[in-house]
């Protein structure tokens, strides 16, 4: 169903973070931008869809010394809005906003960090657009902080912070089947598996909670009305995100999940391990008819490898790339 | 990250290093009879065992590291272990310390990866833990303090959650991002791969708390299920072996973390750096050791040869000599200061030891004067 293509060179090997690869589609120049994190490191590479041109660039912290570094990178990833697509850099001192060519930064919001290192870690994680104008970002607290973005220039504002969540946040997602018609919009996942579904605007309201198990979801989507959640238990759960119905529990993997992704055109869903699997599934949703199914469609195996990080490529699911801890390489999969 | 790193660092690192110096130890150990001279004896490496877990496990080093705060570099861990490493009698080279390091760190990187669960770190804490408890089992003292480390272990650690650890997990493995050196023992059992990475297996037990893969179940809105389905995973597993003991004592189930060099011979704690290169056949911490008190007798640059007479290890020599034994290792660690120097205060008993030792009739020569007047 796939098979391996070329893969992309990185300047350095990817972190073991959740989430760790974003793909940023600029059909217009017909180029596509990946990013990977490497510890205080964004490392962006820029391909040419005829796959002749590559280029570089890395966006850096400026402390040499990495595990004494205070700026360690949790997450970066790309917010497409309507207007402009900004790339996000969330570390442990604070928020750092991009042109999405990493060219210049146009906003920085700093996190409260304590004199002292505390007990519990400061960080920012979990990135996501949501709707026209909004970019949300979580932190270790479990705040999740709403930023307002116009259409252009940096006058990028802190418009909101959600309190619901006690543990630190994971991950973000927002509706991406491009319909209007769902009530809920955001998804806002935590250490301890507890999802936030919320609807967006000039206040944020929370639709619903759906409680965690004890176990982290370090992984979450939202697909017409859906939630996917991918645990550290290896399950990946699919909730109506509004009323928190369990429609489906998949024991999708051996090992900790650390990446979910959706091809929304096509319904596939993308899925990525500690056990160094990568699978791909279909999700077939009829929300007129309540009815929500989940089929395996095929493996990829990363021969020793960790899985941090998988993407589909492009809204259709044609083709997606993986990132493994200690690999120095995106690997890419396409259809056959 | 996380600002929890550190004791488990040092337990594990520390407690490889155990394992190694153990090993190695054994291997010069060449005659079983106690007076025979020019080997390690029994009672030296038990003695060399008992003061470096001493020093790693005392209330005031344990208590700092304790502390909440970032991990250190490479540079000051390795500053550290050597002072923890020369706290007893013997005495490492740059070269071999560097060896051992390494050796360390790649030990301590396949147990952080393969960790079943971010959790089971702690049961490869406890692994090593319960082999330092046997080091010392014979000085009450040090056994207690022993126990009085995993006491609080237990304490600190119980209350971090799953995502807690998983972040733990994670610094670490920044932490020893990068490093392939190649070791023998790896490569020889089939953990590592000639490129110097890990071999992850596709099949065994999953962890505790974990389903096998390949069940796809859906509900109806009341929560029952009404189908059911499966995949093929592609590996091949099976259930769950339980989980160990997260108590002072008990059946860790986990093997990781415990003795990897126990049955093999002395060359099987060797590194390479690069594929390629010659996997060194000697074994450099015994040739370096061998080479200091060859030179000691006046032997000079003669590696591995022991003089007979090598019991006259009384340095009644020149300044010099003396100084050659007791080669103290400074390694600047400038942008660590801070975070060095509170440590190194802490670990400032081992400067103290040291100075006790440079005085004329160091302790080994101590123990060797005392046997050759028993003869």
């Amino acid at each position: 169903m796939f098979h391996k293509e070329k893969s992309i060179q990185l300047k350095n090997s990817a972190s073991a973070l959740y989430n760790n690869l974003s793909v940023l589609r600029i059909a217009p120049r017909r180029l596509t931008y990946f990013t990977v994190v490497h510890a205080n490191v964004v490392n962006m590479v820029s391909t040419s869809w005829d796959g002749l041109n590559y280029s570089h660039r890395q966006l850096q912290s400026k402390e040499p010394n990495v595990a004494t570094s205070t700026s360690l990178i949790m997450q970066a990833a790309f917010c497409a809005l309507p207007s402009r697509d900004l790339l996000v850099v969330s570390s442990q001192k604070g928020i750092q906003m991009y042109e999405s060519d990493g060219s210049i930064m146009v906003y920085w919001h700093a996190l409260d960090t304590p004199e002292a290192p505390t007990a519990h870690a400061v960080f920012a994680r979990g990135i996501s657009a949501v709707s026209d104008n909004y970019i949300c970002v979580g932190v270790s607290s479990g705040a999740v902080l709403v930023f307002d973005v116009p259409s252009k220039g940096s006058n990028i504002t802190l418009s909101e912070v959600l309190e619901e969540h006690k543990e630190a946040i994971t991950d973000i997602a927002s509706e991406c089947s491009g319909s209007q018609e769902f009530l809920a919009n955001l998804v806002t996942a935590d250490d301890g598996g507890n999802l936030c579904v919320w609807k967006s605007g000039e206040e944020f309201q929370l639709l619903n909670k759906i409680p965690g198990l004890d176990m982290t979801c370090s992984s979450v989507k939202l697909w017409k009305g859906t939630v996917l959640a991918g645990y550290g238990t290896g399950q990946i759960r699919l909730y109506e995100a509004v009323t928190g119905i369990l429609h489906a529990e998949v024991n999708a993997h051996a090992r900790w999940i650390y990446s979910l992704d959706i091809a929304p055109f096509s319904g596939l869903l993308l899925s990525a391990a500690e056990d160094s699997f990568v699978r791909v599934w279909h999700l077939a949703i009829t929300p007129e008819t309540n009815s929500v199914e989940i089929a395996h469609l095929h493996n990829e195996c990363v021969t020793d490898t960790q899985s941090c990080g998988a993407k589909f490529c492009d809204g259709d699911g044609y083709a997606f790339a993986v990132t493994g801890y200690d690999l120095s390489e995106i690997i890419r999969y396409v259809q056959s | 990250m996380s600002a929890r790193t550190l004791p488990l660092v040092f337990i594990n690192l520390g407690g490889e290093m155990l394992y190694i110096l153990d090993q190695r130890l054994r291997a010069l150990n060449t005659s079983e009879d106690q007076s025979e001279t020019g080997v390690w004896s029994e009672r030296d490496r038990k003695r060399v065992l008992n003061d470096v877990v001493g020093i790693m496990f005392s209330k005031s080093f344990m208590d700092e590291l304790l502390k909440p705060q970032q991990l250190y570099s490479h540079r000051t861990m390795k500053t550290v272990l050597t002072r923890l490493a020369h706290s007893s009698i013997m005495r490492l080279n740059p070269a071999s310390m560097d060896r051992l390091y390494e050796l360390m760190i790649m030990a301590f990187k396949y147990q952080v990866l393969l960790s079943p669960r971010p959790r089971d770190l702690l049961l490869i804490s406890y692994n090593h833990l319960d082999a330092a408890r046997a080091f010392v089992r014979d000085t009450p003292a040090v056994l207690n303090q022993v126990d009085e480390t995993h006491r609080k272990i237990i304490e600190v650690y119980s209350r971090l959650s799953d995502g807690e650890f998983q972040l733990l997990r994670q610094t670490l493995l920044t932490f020893l991002q990068d490093v392939h050196t190649r070791v023998s023992v790896f490569l020889k059992n089939q953990i590592q791969n000639p490129s110097g990475r890990f071999v992850l297996m596709m099949s065994g037990p999953v962890p505790a708390g974990v389903d096998v893969p390949g069940l796809i179940r859906t509900f109806d809105p009341r929560g029952r299920e009404v189908g059911r389905s499966e995949f093929p995973p592609g590996g091949t597993y099976s259930g769950s072996v339980g989980e160990g003991s997260f108590e002072l004592s008990g059946d860790r189930v986990l093997r990781l973390g415990q003795n990897l060099y126990q049955a093999e011979r002395p060359e099987e704690t060797q590194t390479s750096r690069t594929p390629g290169t010659q996997l060194d056949r000697t074994n450099p911490l015994a040739k370096e050791e061998l080479n200091l008190l060859a030179r000691l007798m006046g032997f000079p640059g003669k590696s591995g040869v022991v003089p007979a007479d090598w019991r006259c290890l009384l340095p009644s020599g020149a300044p010099a000599e003396q100084a050659a034994i007791f080669q103290v290792i400074n390694i600047q660690a400038v942008q660590d200061e801070e975070a060095a120097s509170a440590l190194a205060r802490i670990a400032g008993q081992f400067t103290d030891e040291e100075a006790e030792l440079e005085n004329p009739s160091g302790s080994k020569g101590d123990d060797l004067l005392a046997m050759m007047d028993d003869l």
